[in-house]
């Protein structure tokens, strides 16, 4: 019984991973850009569905859908901005470009509000506790994986289903003959920014719900281990990141099981190393020759 | 994540730089009458946590110093008036250090009121010493800020019981109210504060006949504890003892409830905070109890008077950082009166000489330790609520 409720408890926080995963591994698939600054973005997200719960007296719905939108428009400012400039930049400028602007994010956001917690409300969803062989499961993370799945869901579908989802793909393949073809390659990659934007607010809102308190710097580790999951998956590649996700939570939940829980953080850096020593291209990668 | 680490470090020495200077300017041009003795003012630095992590703590400490500071300023000490030097230390240990440099060096203030957290407050230690400068921590409960390998230091002192008395507390209520005798104990290994009342708490209750069926830690701005909390729960503890700060035990709390964790739990006064009630919730937090320094709701007079000033001039109920405060103002007050002289040398000997005197949180004697001897409060939450329980003596 144990197990299984370590397992429930897993897939929760690994659903939460994994949203902001799939930001990761879509931008770095489009424009190969780490994009540091994602974990930001997320903790930004947070607290604007706290202030329209809180302010505006919205209910869960629409203050995802605002936040999503919000958080979107806001993707889409940093990467006209800060990486728009440096596109034809060798790499670790822009890599180093996504650190300044997570540091500013942050640093910024305390400088004008301050850096004190805040709770989310408890009544956002219903928190029925339901119990079904002795495993407890609280509605509220029912509910949460329901949401996030529901939009890896979307998301495979504008991938896969719609004209910007091909041109995303098309660009992600092989930019230059993307242009050649007709597709507007800096809108599509705006487009990606936002998508991915849009999906690390929801995960912040939904982080806020499930844990309560938010502040400005809560983004950094649930960023860096997100970006332990892309990678773990295979970074540039959809399904990978929602599977290292996954997997990610259920490891840290176990070695917490296991009576380690202060190893837990140590131990995701660990499958990190692994992952790049022995898979560096992920589960989900493909080895491909590098061509010379 | 290294050069995050080191970004982060470089952005905060820059910004304290810069905090630094503007301090500096600020008191040349107030043209500081220094505060050791001659002028019309004393100085009194408050190096308090005034934003960052814990910035319920030290916000409630320094208001509760600057409604006391009023009130003294009334009649004045001898003539003279006291002024309150605040600094931010951001609930980080370095930063309280700089603090410390600053008022003692810049500031040239009389004595040190500060900081809010034990670790904080440590971080000071070694500088009240070398500047020999009295240093009253209204809430840093570790033994170790007065008494380091078994030597007293000189120039530190507190205004609350020590981490020891309130895991000693918490141990026996355990025992006496819920007959318990398997207790989960479940702390914050960052913390000095955590560990310590830990200890106190494992060894009375295990001197009580119980037995400590679970030991578990986190780690400060950790937010999941639900696989740790299935742990505890299969260890089927009938008591759990949570000595940590508001912002991880608001989590804890709420997130052992969800689990389906129904025994009381217990912690200390790191609980004592508005914000706690927000992130837990009050319905999670029915049957949990904390030891604290005094409780609003006591009906002694001077803690009723109390009360009713803050509430006059901030529109809250006190906490327990801020009837602290306000009582280390007090007794700073005392210790200059009595001294005559506001020189530092003077102020400390008055302070360990500090006799039965009378304050919110009870009639308070210093020890040879220099930590009081006075009674502690048990309160419970009901509701969001805090009630007032009992009152235990020394």
């Amino acid at each position: 019984m144990e197990l299984i409720q370590q397992l429930i408890n897993g897939i929760s926080l690994g659903s939460i991973y994994a949203l902001i995963a799939l930001g990761y591994t879509m931008v770095y698939g489009i424009v190969k850009l780490i994009n540091f600054a994602h974990g930001d973005v997320f903790m930004v997200g947070a607290f604007v569905g706290f202030y329209s719960i809180t302010i505006l007296d919205l209910t869960f719905f629409p203050a995802l859908l605002l936040t999503m939108a919000v958080t979107a428009l806001f993707g889409v400012i940093i990467e006209r901005i800060a990486y728009k400039p440096l596109r034809n930049a060798t790499r670790i400028a822009a890599l180093i470009t996504a650190i300044g602007v997570s540091l500013l994010i942050e640093y910024g956001f305390i400088y004008f509000r301050g850096a004190q917690p805040e709770a989310y409300p408890a009544d956002v969803l219903p928190t029925e506790k339901i119990s079904i062989l002795g495993v407890s499961i609280n509605s509220q993370s029912i509910f949460i994986l329901l949401t996030s799945v529901v939009l890896m869901i979307i998301l495979q579908f504008v991938v896969h289903k719609t004209k910007i989802g091909k041109a995303m793909r098309a660009v992600s393949f092989d930019a230059e003959a993307a242009r050649l073809m007709g597709i507007n390659v800096n809108n599509t990659i705006s487009a990606t920014f936002a998508i991915g934007s849009a999906l690390a607010g929801a995960a912040g809102v939904i982080f806020g719900i499930y844990y309560s308190k938010i502040e400005p710097l809560m983004g950094i580790i649930p960023g860096l281990k997100a970006f332990v999951a892309a990678v773990l998956g295979g970074i540039g590649i959809i399904p990978g990141a929602m599977v290292g996700g996954l997997l990610l939570g259920v490891v840290e939940s176990l070695v917490s099981a296991a009576g380690y829980s202060l190893w837990r953080d140590a131990v995701a850096f660990i499958v990190l190393i692994l992952i790049l020593i022995f898979l560096p291209s992920g589960l989900f990668g493909k080895n491909r020759r590098e061509k010379v | 994540m290294k050069k995050r680490k080191i970004g982060g470090v470089m952005l905060s020495l820059s910004l304290s730089a810069t905090l630094l200077l503007a301090g500096c300017g600020g008191a040349e041009k107030s043209g500081g009458s220094g505060g050791s003795g001659g002028g019309d003012t004393i100085k009194i630095g408050a190096n308090m946590e005034l934003s960052g992590g814990v910035a319920s703590y030290g916000q409630s400490g320094v208001q509760g110093l600057e409604l006391a500071f009023e009130e003294i300023n009334k009649e004045g000490i001898d003539g003279k008036k006291l002024e309150l030097v605040k600094v931010d230390n951001k609930s980080d240990a370095a930063e309280a250090t700089n603090g410390a440099l600053k008022l003692a060096t810049q500031d040239k203030v009389a004595a040190i009121v500060g900081a809010a957290t034990s670790t904080n407050t440590l971080a000071q230690v070694q500088i009240a010493t070398d500047n020999k400068l009295p240093l009253i921590t209204p809430t840093g409960t570790n033994p170790d800020i007065t008494n380091k390998g078994g030597k007293v230091n000189d120039w530190v002192f507190r205004t609350c019981f020590i981490d020891p008395f309130q895991g000693t507390v918490a141990a026996n209520f355990a025992s006496d109210k819920f007959k318990s005798k398997n207790a989960a104990v479940f702390i914050d290994t960052a913390s000095d504060y955590s560990k310590g009342l830990a200890k106190a708490f494992k060894e009375s209750y295990t001197k009580n006949g119980g037995k400590i069926v679970a030991e578990e830690a986190y780690v400060a701005k950790d937010t999941d504890f639900r696989a740790t909390l299935t742990r505890i729960k299969s260890a089927k503890p009938d008591f759990i003892f949570l000595p940590g700060y508001y912002e991880e035990v608001g989590l804890i709390v709420k997130q052992a409830r969800e689990a389906g964790i129904d025994v009381p739990i217990m912690g200390g006064d790191g609980w004592d905070s508005p914000k706690l009630v927000e992130i837990a919730g009050g319905k999670a937090l029915n049957n949990t109890f904390i030891t604290n320094h005094y409780s609003a709701a006591d009906k002694d007079p001077k803690v009723q008077d109390f009360v009713k000033a803050y509430e006059a001039k901030y529109n809250e109920t006190p906490d327990g950082f801020a009837a602290l405060g306000y009582d280390t103002a007090y007794l700073l007050a005392d210790a200059i009166k009595r001294a005559g002289d506001a020189s530092p040398e003077k102020i400390k000997e008055a302070l360990a000489e500090t006799k039965d005197l009378a304050l919110v949180s009870g009639q308070v004697t210093l020890n040879e330790q220099h930590d009081p001897i006075k009674p502690a409060s048990i309160l419970k939450y009901e509701d969001g609520k805090q009630t007032f329980d009992s009152k235990v003596n020394p």
